[in-house]
């Protein structure tokens, strides 16, 4: 299953329709792969660490948008069994679209990136992280610098009450989250859960959702 | 200047294993330049002050394939710091003369560090990422910095060739910025 540089690779998109997952598909199509699928998990647990966020049933109209194939799965979020979940959609685009790497959003949370990086050796396919360690400040500047629409959710953080949610963020928004996320110490891609993001446009898109 | 060596097959990854590194020197204001294992030339090694070799992925093993290691024959010679992170400590001990062999480890593990490696001393939590590791157990030109039977630091007895199997750029970058300013 390996792939030369030169052949354009078959890859498919953790994707959760927030803000990570989508640029981690910009970066993946800038750089010449080819995204054959998107890949997203549908958890009935709120507390899950891998999969919860609360616009997941909204990755249809963005994987339409995209006009890129979606595989999509529920999983009842235990521990885990959900990890399983994610094998056999994998398995799915594997056998479906060929694809012979998955590209995830991660950033900073070794608990997700290390259970990815895990089933895709398993399976015998590359794995991606474009985001890994990037500064989530720096990462802002640049989905603003892309043109990304980017809405707040959901919250759960103290500093980012219920009237944030549906802000989309701009630069001035932007400055007044970082200086909330350092007065209340949250981290500032919410790389903690302290919200969840929902991209409405990107570069990807053919059109915005409103 | 700090030259930077990407050993990834993949441009992607370019995200995850030297942008970090880039990040980390720039953080610190210490200048560098980045160039693919493959375009390495003599003016690059003579304008660097010291090179880090960073990491790839845990299914990228190209760069240690036996017709690539003639890319990396200037370590021998360079008479400068150098630091091979994870992949880069393979092809180390692999121009040394070292054999590779398989353990995968990915995520966190504790180690246990008996000597004092760029600030990390005793059981220290480091990020690992990596299918095989190269055994400097038998190359008496080495010093290891840890117990147990894959080591997890190392550096050269007379040369200033530094190694480590995880991956500092994660969980602890203070290896790479004390590596840099020294």
């Amino acid at each position: 299953m390996k792939t030369e540089n030169k052949i354009k690779m078959k890859t498919g998109i953790l994707f959760s329709g927030g803000k990570d997952s989508c640029y981690a598909a910009f970066l993946a199509k800038k750089e010449g792969y080819e995204i054959s699928c998107l890949i997203a998990i549908e958890s009935q647990n709120k507390e899950s660490y891998m999969f919860h966020t609360p616009f997941i049933d909204k990755v249809f109209l963005q994987a339409s948008l995209m006009n890129i194939p979606l595989v999509y799965l529920k999983t009842k979020g235990e521990k885990e069994k959900e990890l399983s979940d994610l094998e056999k959609a994998i398995k799915i685009a594997i056998k479906k679209y060929k694809i012979n790497g998955i590209i995830t959003g991660a950033m900073e949370s070794i608990y997700q990136a290390s259970r990815v990086q895990k089933i895709c050796n398993k399976l015998n396919i590359e794995c991606f992280n474009p985001l890994w360690q990037k500064n989530a400040y720096v990462h802002w500047k640049d989905l603003l610098k892309n043109n990304f629409k980017v809405i707040i959710a959901s919250v759960s953080a103290d500093g980012l009450d219920k009237k944030w949610i549906g802000k989309e963020i701009d630069e001035k928004i932007l400055e007044e989250l970082k200086k909330l996320s350092e007065k209340y110490k949250f981290h500032l891609g919410f790389e903690g859960g302290e919200a969840e993001t929902f991209v409405t446009f990107c570069p990807l898109f053919k059109a915005k959702i409103i | 200047m700090i030259l930077i060596i990407n050993i990834c097959n993949e441009k992607l990854h370019y995200y995850e294993f030297v942008r970090p590194v880039c990040d980390i020197l720039k953080n610190n204001k210490l200048n560098y330049f980045v160039k693919n294992y493959k375009n390495v030339n003599e003016n690059d090694l003579k304008i660097a002050e010291k090179v880090i070799i960073c990491g790839a992925s845990i299914y990228d093993n190209k760069f240690i394939e036996d017709k690539n290691l003639k890319y990396f024959k200037w370590i021998l010679d360079l008479d400068k710091p150098i630091l091979g992170v994870c992949g880069g400590m393979q092809i180390i001990g692999k121009l040394f003369g070292g054999k590779l062999k398989k353990k995968t480890e990915i995520g966190y593990y504790k180690e246990n560090f008996n000597k004092n490696f760029f600030g990390l001393i005793g059981e220290s939590e480091v990020y690992h990422l990596h299918n095989y590791y190269a055994d400097f157990l038998k190359l008496k030109e080495f010093e290891i910095f840890n117990y147990g039977k894959i080591s997890q630091a190392i550096k050269h007895k007379k040369k200033e060739i530094y190694g480590v199997l995880f991956h500092p750029e994660v969980r602890n970058k203070e290896i790479i910025e004390t590596f840099a300013k020294k």
